[in-house]
This record gives C-alpha cells, structure tokens and sequence, in this order.
C-alpha cells in the first residue's frame, strides 16, 4: 500500500494550485474577491444590525434647514450617503451582490454555450465546423448592446420566461418585475459573451482530437457526444478556466456600461455600475458618489484579472499570451 | 498574394450584407416600433404611417426592397431624425470619432509598445512589475469612471482643461486619455508578452551568435516578430476607435458617431442602425484584412496562397 503512494505523482491541478500560491499577485486577488464575496453576502446584513441602515432605507429626519441629503463620509456612514440620504455603503454592498451575480451567472451561461458550440463544431469538423464558426463570426460583427437591447426587450415585461421567474424568485423576488428584468440580464449578457469562449474551446478541440485517447474511445464504441464531453472537454479545461475567469471582468464591466447607458439595472435596484453612474449626475459636489463604488468595482475588477492571469501562468506554464 | 487580398475584398460585401441581415431580423423581431415611443397612437394614423413606410407589405417585400437600396449604397432617410438621410448623418458625425480615435490610437501605439518593450527587456525589474500593475489597473477602471474623474481633477479643480464639448486642441486633451487608457495597458501586456516569447527563440540566439549588437537584435530581429499578437490586436481596435465609443462621447458631449448610434437603437431608427452597422461591420473587416496582409511582411513565415 504505502508503495503505491510513492508512486502516486502530483495531479496536473495540484501542480497549479503550488503554482498560483507562489504568484503574489494571484493570491491578493483571491483573497480580495473571497473577502469581497463575503462582504456582500454578509455586509448589508450587519450594518442593518449594528447602524439600522439598509440600501433602500431613505431618511426622513433630516435635520432642520438641510438643502441637501448628500452628507460626506463620516463614522455613521463611511462611504456618504447618496443624494436622498441613503447609506452608501450599504447601497455599495447590496449593489456588489447584483454585479458579481452578474459576472458569475453570465459567465456560466456563455461557458455552457461556448463550450459545446466550440466542442461540437472542433470535433465535427469539415462542413459543420465551417457553418458554426462562420454563425460565430457573424454574431461577432453585430454590435452586442443591439442584441441585449433585442433579447431584454423580446423576453422582458408579460413575455419572461417562466424559468426566470422561477429563478428570480428563488432570490426572493416572487412577481417581481425588476428583478426579473435583472435576470434576463444575466443571460443576455451571457448569450452575447461566449463567442471568444467558441474559438478557444475548438481550438483546444482541434488539437485534441486526432490523439491516441480519442482513437481508443471511438474503438470501444463511445458514442460521439461522450467522446466530445466526457473525453475531450475534460482535457481542454484548462484554457476554459482560464479564459472564464478573465469572462468575469468582462461582463462585470459590459453591465457596468449598460446601467451606465440607462438600459442594465433598473432602479430600485442597483450594481456598482449604476451606482456609480448615477454619481456621474453630481461629481462636481458630491464626488464620493462616484469614487465608492467605482473603486470598489475597480479593485475587484483588478483582483479577478490578476487572479485570471495568474491562473493562467499555473495552468498553462507553456503559453503565456499577454 | 494578390488573388488572396482579392478573395477576401470580394468577401467583404456579402459579409456585410449577410449582418445586415441580421440586425434587420433582430429589430424585428423585437416588439414595438419607432412610432410607438411616448403615447398610444389613433388607429387612422398609425394605419397612414403605416402605410407611408411600407410596414403595411408582407415581410419580404420589405426585405427586398431595402437590401435592393442598400446594395446600391442607398440606406434611406433616417426615421427620427426627419429628412436626413443616413448616408448623410454617418458622415457627418464621423470626423469627430475618426479625430479622436486616431490621436487615442496613437497615443496608445507610442505609450503601449515603449512600456511592453522595456518591461520585456528589464523582465522581473521594479519597473516590469510597476507597469504591469498600472497597466492592470488601467484594465480594470471603468472609462465612465476614469472620464469623469479626469473631469474633475484637471477641469473642475485645477482649471487646466476644458471638462467637456468640442473646440480646440485642449478639448481633445482628455477624452482622448480617457479613450486611450485601456488600450495602452492592453498593447504594454500585449508587447510585453510577445517580447518574451520570442526573445526567447531560436532566431533571435542566431542573431546573437553572429555577434549583432543587442539594439539591432531587439529592433530589427525582435520587435518584428514580438509584435505579431499586437497587430491582431490593433486592427479590430483602429476599427471600434474610429468607429466612436459611447461612454467618451458622452461623458464629454461629443457628437460622434457611438453616440448616434446608441441613439438610433433607442429609437429603433431601422435605416440608422442598418447603416451603422454596415458601415462598422465593413470597417471591421477591411481593417482584419490589412492585419492579415501585414503579418506577411512581418513574419516571412506565414504565407498566404
């Protein structure tokens, strides 16, 4: 027994993992996101705790002959409070829930279709692999906010998915309309990410498929779709990893531009990216309106890059793009 | 070589007929219409409109009708905005964009490229790891943020720089920083990493072995292949820079061309978009070309048939 755990080497993934612990960069950035998603989880929970404050919660006893509701950071609110006197650290916490969502839900949605687009069209090959790929290409030159903006409006309102809203309400939102109308958002932005995720996938596909392993499967008679996602996209999982990670940005920043365009999250509800468009309106007065949660978005953003890049050196210490 | 630029030239019109298509069956596909914006329209009227442009023929009447006009460079009128037609509008609105995105491109070409290659050449230095941080930074500040802030440091606190609207070499100061900045922490990854890997290379020890001085290897041998992931980069981006981006145009009140087609999809202004989107989608395309074509000078190896 103890000869075969000599024999036993180190696994591809625990071999990365040594790898990225050595990155100091990739570890501050995963131990600023796991901060950050546990902020967000826990964060507007606590301070309705210990100050009363929520996101939602708008004042109405502002002291006499006060014009504006826009007060400057202080103890009792360490990021302001935005311009109907809401705590902006709240609103910056509850909004992080709704732009990481985001970035992870969309970044699932466009690892699903990418990755069986990109499998399917690899392994078939000739004709097949010809029409998908010109399809992606296609796709590509279309402008996406033409495509949210199409998909947000042919789904939204009377016409959501019953599945959305079964899923919207699983986060509380029974019925509700803006909550749903995030949802959507959610695979909208999914569906117009995962393109770059197709090219990657059959790549990776392509290179795979003429190897001894794929031969054997097909010898003992697996059928085709197992050879493509039981054998090979096994196999290519480390680029997709690794490109997924740097989708999370992405799409977190393409929410950001959207809200920030009037036609992403909706209020009452709000991301970072709304948030910190609407501290656009009053930069000039109340700056710390658009500083909070655009540093917040920007550190974690920069976290998630770093933590791609790094994963990406662990994964595939061989090509090192950019 | 010829016959290969030429394939692909001819290539270049069905495409962009084939995404026009598209776009068209997209905004169709979508429910209301451009005249159903504000309040609900009497039944006679909406019948005459209706009728006017045409909505009233079957699908693909319509469809061939429009692509017919558009094949002869004909995008029609624009629907909001009365009279004009779309031809006109692109070119109008298209100086602007074209001014700033060609001084951010290269602004991003000079700033990018001369970090990447020092950072490649000082591997593991102080200033590699500076500028790779910065540039990380740089990729990951929202530009509706990083606008606004310059705003506010350098117009509205130091009353250095006007802080918005066109007019004057100092107007185009900032939004053109705040264009640019991605791009040049995107082009400094980029050439830093295509710097590595191929001062790594075979050629470039040959290049050693025959004793040329290390600025001849890096310039003349070096850079020429280094810089191959960073002109597939830079086509497509010379392309969207030109093209106009929405967030500067807005956040500095530029009348350019990202900010009228943003426009044109809010109001559902079909020729508009259709004439965007075509103009954008030929850009795209002829811009990949010229990468692909430049690859061959740079890289001996890759060859076109």
């Amino acid at each position: 027994m103890s000869n075969n755990e000599t024999l036993k080497g180190t696994s591809l993934w625990k071999d990365a993992w040594k790898r990225l612990l050595k990155n100091k960069l990739a570890v501050f950035g995963l131990v600023v996101i796991v901060l950050m998603v546990i902020a967000v989880t826990i964060g507007p929970a606590i301070i309705r705790m210990t100050t009363g404050y929520t996101a939602d919660y708008v004042p109405t006893d502002i002291g006499e002959g006060e014009l504006v509701a826009s007060f400057p950071p202080s103890m009792a609110h360490p990021m302001g409070t935005d311009e109907l006197g809401r705590d902006m650290l709240a609103r910056v916490l509850q909004g992080g829930r709704i732009s990481l969502m985001v970035g992870i839900i969309s970044t699932l949605v466009s690892l699903i279709v990418g990755v069986s687009w990109g499998a399917i069209a690899g392994y078939m090959g000739g004709r097949v692999d010809n029409i998908m790929m010109r399809i992606v290409d296609i796709i590509y030159a279309i402008p996406y906010i033409l495509v949210v903006i199409v998909l947000l409006s042919v789904f939204g309102g009377p016409n959501t998915p019953e599945w959305i809203q079964w899923l919207s309400s699983k986060f509380g939102g029974a019925g509700n309309q803006g909550l749903n109308q995030i949802f959507l958002l959610f695979f909208a932005l999914g569906l117009v990410s995962w393109l770059t995720m197709a090219r990657v996938v059959r790549g990776q596909i392509l290179s795979l498929k003429n190897q001894e392993f794929v031969l054997a499967a097909k010898a003992t008679g697996v059928s085709t779709p197992a050879i493509i996602f039981r054998h090979l996209v096994p196999n290519a999982l480390g680029p997709v990893i690794v490109y997924a990670t740097l989708t999370v940005p992405s799409v977190m920043l393409t929410e950001a531009f959207l809200s920030f365009l009037g036609i992403g999250v909706q209020a009452p509800y709000a991301s970072w990216g709304s948030l910190a468009s609407d501290g656009i309106q009053n930069i000039a007065v109340f700056p710390w309106q658009l500083i909070f949660p655009g540093v917040t978005m920007a550190l974690t953003l920069f976290s998630l890059n770093f933590l791609g890049d790094g994963l990406r050196d662990a994964l595939d210490p061989q090509t090192r793009k950019f | 070589m010829l016959s290969f630029i030429l394939r692909r030239l001819l290539l270049i019109i069905p495409m962009a007929l084939l995404v026009v298509t598209v776009t068209w069956g997209l905004i169709r596909i979508a429910p209301g219409n451009f005249y159903i914006s504000e309040r609900a329209l009497p039944e006679a009227v909406e019948r005459n409109i209706r009728e006017k442009y045409g909505l009233d023929r079957p699908w693909y009447v319509q469809y061939g009708k429009m692509m017919w006009n558009i094949v002869r460079g004909d995008f029609g009128n624009s629907l909001k905005y009365r009279g004009q037609p779309v031809n006109e509008i692109i070119r109008r609105h298209f100086p602007y964009s074209a001014t700033i995105g060609i001084l951010a491109y290269l602004l991003a070409l000079l700033v990018g490229l001369t970090t990447g290659i020092i950072a490649a050449l000082k591997q593991n230095s102080p200033f590699d790891y500076g500028s790779m941080a910065v540039s990380m930074l740089g990729l990951s500040v929202p530009n509706f943020v990083l606008g606004p802030l310059l705003v506010l440091v350098f117009a509205l606190w130091l009353f250095w720089l006007p802080p918005a609207r066109w007019g004057g070499i100092s107007s185009l100061i900032l939004p053109v920083i705040t264009l640019s900045a991605i791009y040049i922490a995107y082009l400094a990854r980029l050439t830093r990493a295509g710097m590595l890997e191929v001062m790594r290379s075979d050629y470039i020890r040959t290049a050693r072995a025959k004793g040329l001085d290390e600025k001849t290897v890096l310039l003349k041998h070096g850079l020429r292949g280094g810089i191959i992931p960073v002109v597939s980069f830079t086509g497509p981006a010379l392309a969207s820079l030109l093209a106009g981006t929405v967030v500067v145009e807005k956040v500095f009140a530029i009348p350019g061309l990202g900010n009228i087609f943003i426009q044109s999809v809010l109001n559902r202004d079909e020729p508009l978009i259709l004439g965007i989107v075509a103009f954008l989608s030929i850009l795209v395309m002829v811009f990949n070309l010229l990468v692909d074509i430049s690859y061959g000078f740079l890289d001996p190896r890759i060859r076109y048939d």
